[in-house]
């Protein structure tokens, strides 16, 4: 039996459109009856009915159009979202990685920056302090490392983020289209990054648009249509059923 | 256990990075800090001593005195507002205790009002008075019940501002409000009878206030004030802490 790592069971995600409310209480007050109604009519779903299962080792990924709901369901594994309905069920620390570089400020300097988002990302200091050399040299950052990040290019602000990444040691790896920046030699180093992730049996959780990529690293993809999974299985029949 | 330790480095480093991005590209950081409540006492002590003549002794050290912890709490919850605002990125991407935020926010400012008190001895000397052993014990004492109440009111604000956005600019009049029902730039002596009640008793900040100025002007600490304060911190701190339980869940929501 193998260990499972997350667990979908019936999941809804519905979100309420707070827009009545910040759009101002003067607003809000002068039009009490129907701002109140429309509360609790409008509703957005978000994800209908999802249920799977990852586990220990296998590297999932998601695809589908935007705004089908792949994003929430990387909040859901990460925590930052709770369910509507049915349970989510998260065994092991949750690496967020839904955006690289989560917490940069433009004015501090790129080994300030590593500094802040490798403890915002889960490591504590000390270990952050103890990878900082390793850090530095993955990004090849060279003597911009010690520039404030608001001087780089969105290419090497991805670097400066995956090598962060890169050094963590988490149980799941959540990763939001972070393939899509940078060039070529560096996406190749991500990919083999995420290979090395793969055989120390860290749970990953892949979000992509890039079909090769999909079939590439994933054990099992999942197609996410209208805010529910149309399929789920291997990355070779779905990747052809999503491409035609 | 070695999440508590994880949190305490988040706290740390957060409240770092606040220092650094104060300071990063300012050319006299520290002065600044010090020159903004410095600015309010010239103005408040041109318009009351010198245009208005009130009968005190050594009005200056008592306006510093007074200002420099008002200006803590202020800064602190002016800025509440934003706290999660201007963090959307990190709270809809990684989860972790979001009242840290606050905590941070707060705790920079901490810092400066520490830094800030060789400000308040300099006057001291000025006026021929200085320093009290007192301080030992009474500084920390009204930090904590200080830091309890700023960071409270701090939750409280920056949870329900996502909500209801409004409460930014309500946030900037009631502390103007606040500060002036506040006994900082005039002493507790001077209220009416008919208001002392209301100024002394139902605000919660004034004996807080009136404990800081009594400790830094002549090392007193009045037991009674220390307590009262304390009690409305902890009762501050506690809603704080409710209204940021109920709410927090959906901040990545509506954020």
């Amino acid at each position: 039996m193998r260990e499972r790592v997350i667990v979908f069971d019936h999941v809804c995600k519905r979100y309420s459109l707070y827009h009545h409310i910040t759009g101002g209480i003067k607003n809000f007050l002068f039009h009490l009856p129907s701002a109140l109604n429309s509360i609790k009519n409008s509703r957005y779903e978000a994800l209908r009915d999802i249920s799977f299962e990852v586990y220990k080792g296998e590297t999932l990924g998601i695809i589908g159009r935007n705004g089908a709901g792949k994003s929430t369901i990387l909040g859901l594994i990460a925590g930052v979202l709770k369910p509507s309905e049915g349970r989510v069920i998260v065994r092991g620390q949750a690496s967020a990685l839904l955006e690289l570089g989560a917490g940069f400020h433009p004015e501090l300097t790129g080994r300030e920056n590593i500094m802040l988002n490798g403890v915002i990302l889960g490591l504590t200091k000390a270990k952050v302090l103890r990878n900082l050399d390793k850090i530095i040299a993955f990004s090849e950052l060279g003597e911009f490392i010690d520039q404030p990040i608001r001087v780089y290019s969105s290419g090497m602000l991805a670097r400066l983020g995956f090598s962060v990444v890169a050094h963590l040691d988490p149980d799941i790896l959540l990763i939001d289209e972070i393939l899509a920046v940078g060039d070529a030699e560096f996406q190749k180093k991500c990919i083999d990054k995420m290979m090395s992730f793969k055989k120390n049996r860290v749970t990953i959780v892949f979000v992509s648009h890039s079909m090769p990529d999909v079939e590439r690293i994933c054990d099992r993809v999942a197609w996410i249509d209208d805010h529910t999974i149309k399929m789920i299985g291997s990355p070779t029949d779905i990747v052809s059923g999503y491409s035609t | 256990m070695a999440r508590l330790e994880h949190y305490r480095d988040l706290i740390v480093i957060l409240t770092q990075k606040e220092m650094k991005v104060r300071y990063k590209s300012t050319l006299f950081g520290y002065v600044w800090s010090i020159a903004h409540p410095l600015a309010f006492a010239l103005v408040f002590f041109m318009a009351f001593k010198v245009v208005m003549r009130i009968q005190m002794e050594g009005y200056a050290v008592f306006l510093i005195a007074g200002l420099f912890p008002w200006q803590w709490l202020s800064n602190s919850v002016n800025a509440s507002p934003m706290v999660f605002l201007v963090n959307t990125s990190l709270i809809k991407k990684v989860y972790f205790p979001r009242n840290i935020l606050p905590l941070a926010t707060v705790l920079q400012d901490t810092i400066h009002f520490l830094l800030s008190i060789p400000v308040i001895v300099l006057f001291l000397f000025i006026y021929h008075k200085s320093p009290s052993l007192s301080w030992i014990y009474g500084i920390p004492v009204l930090l904590f019940i200080q830091l309890l109440m700023t960071y409270g009111l701090s939750l409280m604000i920056s949870s329900i501002n996502l909500f209801i956005r409004d409460l930014e600019r309500l946030t900037i009049i009631g502390v103007t409000l606040l500060f002036y029902l506040t006994p900082v730039i005039y002493p507790e002596t001077m209220i009416p009878a008919q208001y002392k009640t209301l100024v002394l008793v139902v605000n919660p900040l004034s004996s807080l206030m009136i404990s800081w100025r009594n400790l830094f002007l002549n090392g007193s600490l009045e037991l009674s004030l220390v307590v009262t304060s304390f009690i409305y911190s902890l009762f501050v701190c506690m809603v704080g802490y409710l209204v940021y339980k109920k709410l927090s869940w959906k901040f990545a929501e509506v954020l």
